[in-house]
């Protein structure tokens, strides 16, 4: 069943096609002018379809790019559509050019060659890039090798309703303790949807004395069990007191955000530190909620755009992909009235005004400064993910 | 023209059993009535020679229209019009439009409105053209389907208890008008009646089925 | 026998009826024993049913969709049956058609999107009574959406069901001989109720045999329903597979072809113990009748009047509430009402929404184009009967989930790619029994003498075809029109799978936008299917009155 992973390192990826290399990049942008790019990218947040379109209109007018944003409820949606073409024999001209995509699709697509590429680090903006400060050369530690380009930092924080609760929790044990005395306040997406697999992991990285096991694989069922261990005693003591007793969660993030507002939770956990304040400023969340990190930190991780190895506008994908690290995307994606998800620039390496129109940027009332964010905590193995999202449906997913 | 309409052995069966055979002669200007108890077959008779027979049955033997065996002709190129019980105008036209349907394509419109007003006019149904044909009455109704099954200038005209739905006197009004202008034309007709005075009417050979 | 263009059609219609379901079959029975397209190597037959069976929490999944299918056309069927007792069958086609035409234009998801805002915890009914009779200033913490037992997902389907079902019911009265019938049951002394279910109902139920096995099918492996309104943990069937079918491990695949062929077992061993029971109750039937007891018919009217009603207001209500969310600004728990109102999601959707709509009509107008042309050129071949009733029903009683992903791999093989046109081929699929259902009674009910009268005319068939049956037939066209487009416009897997998201239609953009529970915009969505849906109904009760305001024989036939 796991050939996809057992087979990874094996699958040489194909070379970038030569209409569109991206080392010569005035040919890409000559190519790109008046292609269709179809960027499938998650459909289920007003403010990042907003965002998008207003790339569309950006690039439409500088490059003459016209953008198309084809909402997904799934990133593995994707997935599917690129591998079904590819079985049908369809390997130019496919229905996508571009995937907003990480973690474990991104290391799907990689082992089974569906990716063009390399090309992230040939684009012209990649000169800005943190490559060394923040995770974007590594995707849940499989190495991306230019396959992805990052476009956003996401770090998890937790959102609360100070209106119902005033101080912040500050790690697993003490939500598990206000969650026992205040029952049905509190819950999480249901895995394997992308945050709730991240809550999971959050609370392992939180509970667990082992950290240096999760930077790799696990090596054997037993240490797996052992390492698994202290999660599952806190889920199944976590689980009778959350929202709906743990038989029901919510699909999506952004499905808390409307049980916040209704006042049916008050706490509920994030992948974006400027949602709440993006969320507060749009009316989806009453103006007393602001977010927390955990005492010992919280997973940070970056959001990527890939393309299909038969992808169709691969030149005006990587002009997308390009655009979104210029300092004026980046920018606006972290202004917490429009995304408020983290830049993945290296501030120092920006000209002077850039870094200043950066500094001058207000967070919001419910974001955390980058000070107070802290360090982001490095994500685990993608193979940790599968497994608890797999143990998570037999123990808490598949009837009580 | 003056076509004889005859039927030679024209056997209805269902399967291998035969319900019903006729032969007979309708000659030209002639009202031939075939009389027979309800389910004799007449109605089959009718339907075999405008060539609609249901389904489950099938028709044998010739039909000859003036020498010529319309038995392997599909039912609308035979020529044979039919007026059954109720009048069945067409619900969606006027009347005019009923009328005009009957006419061969080709020609002007002026000619055709003019031949279609000229018919009315021959019924007493001047001006009536635009009508909705649900506003006429029962006897103008019959004096339409007759009209238009005539203006298609058939070769043979069949009856299917047609003056059943009018009550005494239009009955014998509306059947004059039909067998005279039948007469007129010299068409072939054959009746079907199990009225009497239909068959004394008509005035011409009357055939029984058993 | 000349090959004439009806007849092409004919054969068309079977192809397209049964090719792509056994197209898709095929596709899910070579995945199944684990030829997956696109993975390297096969997988064996047993490990893929091994991990099917192992899958957590499949057995209750299994049984989940098992019962609430039969529940749901269970209740759907009792509750219509009910109703025709109720009013004792007594509700003409005309009248009933109107006003069931809402119920059946709005699509399953629409209906679904209204009723989870009406009976959540937070929704419209708690909220009118906190909390003055509750007590609630907070929603409670209750499990009504996405109950384990699945009862708001069966409450989902029976909204829209129920009116299907009424529909088929009263089309059925003529044959039936419902008048005679009740004017004899009457005068025996039953009551009116008594008798209607005793004398006319047998008669219906062999006519309406197949569409309540096509709701039984539906119930069983719905999707809309199942992800706005069902139990998450675990989820029906349907939507184990789809997951399975959308899950970046690759292998997965292979299970979401075994777990359809499941489903289609599923329906198959309830579509048998569906006959038992109607052997069981026919037994009762019969005894009930053989007793003479006479019953009274008060009791039943009351009960139908309070079950139309209730599916009015499950309906209606819900579509209010969506109205409300899509122009609500501040509206917090437990007020009834918004606190302000804000336009912000229409000024910021407005446009998304019209040109999504746009396409989204458009694409339903061309298949239902196709439909028609093909449908009336079927029924003027006048064909094998048994073949066509036979094949109008596959596509319906075929769980959608079961044959559309093989159909999708084999589309893109053969080089349709994604866009308009599989995606239009596909709704054709569905949309085309549809049509042959509403248009093959009043086909075959025109009288025959006006076919043999025009042809004693010279008429050819064509042109009696163009002159006569078709506007003749212009109203039930109208209706199956109306019909066909909202079968259409509420279309969702296969919208989905063949259109590689490239055709947004007013449905797939509202599932999409649902799992980010923004209500606002849920409301915004739900009421622009609605009306996309009801749009063509009002026409084809509009057009037909306008066109035959002369003919008083076409407007009361």
């Amino acid at each position: 069943m796991r050939l996809a992973y057992t087979l990874a390192a094996a699958l040489a990826a194909p070379q970038a096609s030569l209409a569109a290399n991206p080392v010569d990049w005035p040919s890409v942008l000559s190519e790109a002018r008046g292609q269709n790019v179809y960027w499938n990218a998650w459909g289920g947040s007003e403010a990042t379809n907003a965002f998008i379109g207003w790339v569309g209109d950006r690039v439409e007018a500088d490059y003459g790019v016209s953008l198309v944003h084809v909402k997904l409820s799934d990133t593995a949606d994707a997935v599917s559509r690129v591998l079904a073409e590819r079985a049908a024999g369809i390997d130019e001209g496919g229905a996508i050019d571009l995937i907003w995509i990480n973690g474990a699709n991104f290391a799907a697509m990689k082992s089974e060659g569906l990716l063009f590429g390399p090309f992230a680090e040939n684009l012209p903006n990649w000169a800005f890039v943190d490559g060394e400060g923040k995770t974007v050369t590594t995707d849940f530690t499989v190495p991306t090798d230019g396959y992805e380009s990052p476009w956003a930092m996401a770090q998890v924080v937790f959102m609360r309703d100070t209106a119902d609760l005033p101080d912040a929790p500050g790690s697993a044990a003490e939500i598990l303790d206000w969650a026992t005395a205040h029952p049905g306040r509190f819950t999480y997406p249901q895995p394997p949807d992308f945050l709730g697999t991240t809550f999971l992991k959050q609370m392992l990285v939180d509970l667990t004395n082992d950290a240096l096991a999760l930077a790799a694989a696990p090596e054997s069922d037993a240490a797996y069990e052992a390492v698994t261990a202290p999660l599952w005693a806190y889920l199944d003591a976590l689980t009778p007191h959350l929202w709906r007793s743990g038989r029901a969660y919510p699909a999506t993030g952004p499905a808390q955000l409307q049980l916040i507002y209704d006042n049916e939770i008050d706490l509920a956990i994030s992948f974006s530190p400027g949602e709440a304040t993006a969320a507060i400023s749009n009316g989806l969340l009453p103006d007393t909620v602001r977010t927390s990190v955990l005492a010992k930190g919280t997973i940070g991780n970056a959001s990527f755009l890939a393309i299909p190895y038969n992808a169709n506008a691969a030149a005006g994908a990587m002009v997308v992909a390009d655009f979104l690290l210029s300092s004026e995307a980046q920018l606006r994606a972290q202004d917490p009235a429009i995304l408020g998800y983290g830049t993945v620039l290296d501030m120092a390496k920006l000209p002077d005004a850039d870094r200043a129109a950066f500094d001058a940027l207000d967070l919001g009332i419910a974001t955390l400064s980058p000070a107070e964010l802290g360090t982001a905590q490095p994500e685990p193995h993608p193979d940790w993910m599968t497994r608890i999202a797999a143990d998570w449906q037999h123990r808490y997913g598949a009837g009580l | 023209m003056a076509e004889s309409l005859i039927l030679k052995t024209l056997t209805i069966s269902a399967g291998a059993t035969p319900i019903v055979s006729v032969s007979l002669t309708a000659a030209a200007g002639e009202i031939t009535t075939l009389m027979g108890p309800s389910g004799s077959g007449k109605s089959s008779i009718l339907a075999a020679i405008t060539g609609t027979v249901p389904d489950g049955l099938f028709a044998t033997g010739e039909i000859l229209l003036g020498g010529q065996n319309i038995a392997t002709f599909p039912g609308w190129k035979r020529h044979i019009g039919i007026l059954y019980q109720d009048d069945l105008l067409f619900p969606h036209l006027s009347v005019g439009g009923n009328l005009a349907l009957g006419l061969a394509p080709g020609g002007r419109r002026t000619e055709r409105q003019g031949r279609v007003k000229r018919a009315l006019s021959e019924v007493g149904l001047e001006g009536l053209a635009a009508r909705d044909p649900a506003t006429l009455s029962g006897g103008q109704k019959a004096r339409v389907a007759l009209m238009r099954v005539l203006l298609s200038e058939p070769r043979a005209l069949l009856l299917d208890e047609p003056f059943g739905t009018l009550d005494s006197e239009l009955r014998s009004q509306i059947r004059s008008l039909v067998f005279n202008h039948a007469k007129a034309r010299g068409l072939p007709t054959l009746l079907v009646t199990h009225d009497p005075q239909d068959a004394e009417a008509a005035g011409g050979p009357v055939i029984r089925l058993r | 026998m000349t090959l004439s263009p009806s007849h092409l059609f004919f054969w068309l219609t079977v192809l397209i009826l049964g090719g792509p379901v056994l197209a898709g079959l095929t596709g899910v029975v070579a995945g199944a024993m684990g030829h997956v397209p696109g993975l390297q190597n096969a997988i064996p037959a047993g490990d893929v049913w091994g991990a099917v069976w192992s899958w957590p929490g499949i057995g209750r999944s299994v049984t989940l969709s098992f019962w609430t299918g039969l529940l749901a056309a269970l209740i759907s069927l009792a509750s219509a049956t009910l109703i025709m007792a109720g009013w004792s069958g007594t509700l003409s086609f005309a009248r009933a058609r109107h006003w069931l035409a809402p119920f059946l234009a709005v699509p399953h998801a629409a209906a679904a999107f209204g009723i989870a805002v009406l009976i959540a915890p937070s929704g419209w009914i708690a909220r009118a009574l906190s909390p003055w009779l509750s007590g609630w200033e907070r929603p409670p913490d209750l499990l009504i959406l996405g109950d384990p037992l699945g009862l708001a997902m069966v409450l989902g389907l029976i909204v829209k069901e129920l009116p299907f079902l009424l529909l088929m019911m009263i089309a059925a009265l003529p044959q039936a001989k419902a008048a005679t019938s009740m004017a004899l049951v009457t005068a025996l002394g039953y009551g009116c109720a008594r008798g209607w279910l005793l004398a006319v109902f047998p008669g219906i139920y062999r006519q309406i045999r197949l569409p309540v096995y096509a709701v039984l099918a539906y119930s069983m492996s719905a999707v809309d329903a199942a992800l706005i309104l069902g139990p998450t943990t675990p989820p029906p069937i349907a939507i184990v597979i789809l997951r399975w079918a959308a899950d970046p491990d690759l292998s997965l695949r292979a299970l979401a072809s075994a777990g359809a062929l499941v489903q289609l077992g599923l329906v198959l061993v309830a579509l048998v113990l569906w006959r038992l029971g109607e052997i069981a109750v026919a037994q009762l039937g019969r005894s009930l009748a053989e007793s003479g007891q006479r019953g009274s018919g008060r009791a039943a009217e009351i009960a139908a009047a309070t079950l139309a009603a209730t599916s009015g207001i499950f309906l209606f209500g819900g579509f209010a509430v969506l109205a409300l969310w899509s122009v609500a600004g501040a509206w917090h728990f437990p007020a009834f009402l918004p606190e302000t109102l804000s336009f912000r999601v229409w000024a910021s959707h407005g446009a998304a929404l019209v040109e999504t709509g746009a396409a989204t009509l458009l694409l339903a107008f061309a298949v239902v184009a196709l439909a028609l042309a093909l449908a009336l050129g079927s029924l003027e071949a006048k064909p094998h009967r048994c073949l066509l009733t036979a094949l109008v029903y596959l596509p319906l009683i075929v769980p959608q989930v079961t044959f559309l992903p093989g159909l999708q791999a084999a589309s893109l093989k053969i080089g349709l790619g994604s866009g308009a046109l599989p995606v239009g081929l596909m709704h054709l699929v569905f949309v085309l029994p549809y049509l042959l259902l509403v248009l093959a009674d009043p086909f075959n009910a025109l009288d025959p003498r006006y076919r043999t009268i025009a042809a004693g005319l010279g008429l050819s068939p064509a042109r009696q075809f163009w002159r006569l049956r078709l506007p003749l037939l212009l109203t039930p066209i109208a209706g199956a029109v109306a019909v066909g487009m909202a079968v259409s416009i509420g279309q969702y897997l296969p919208t989905l799978l063949a259109g590689g998201g490239r055709l947004p239609t007013l449905t797939t953009e509202a599932l999409a936008l649902a799992a980010g529970g923004d209500r606002r915009v849920i409301g915004a969505y739900g009421l622009a299917q609605a009306a996309a849906a009801l749009a063509p109904f009002a026409l084809a009760l509009a057009l037909p009155r306008r066109v035959w305001r002369n003919r008083q024989g076409m407007l009361h036939g």
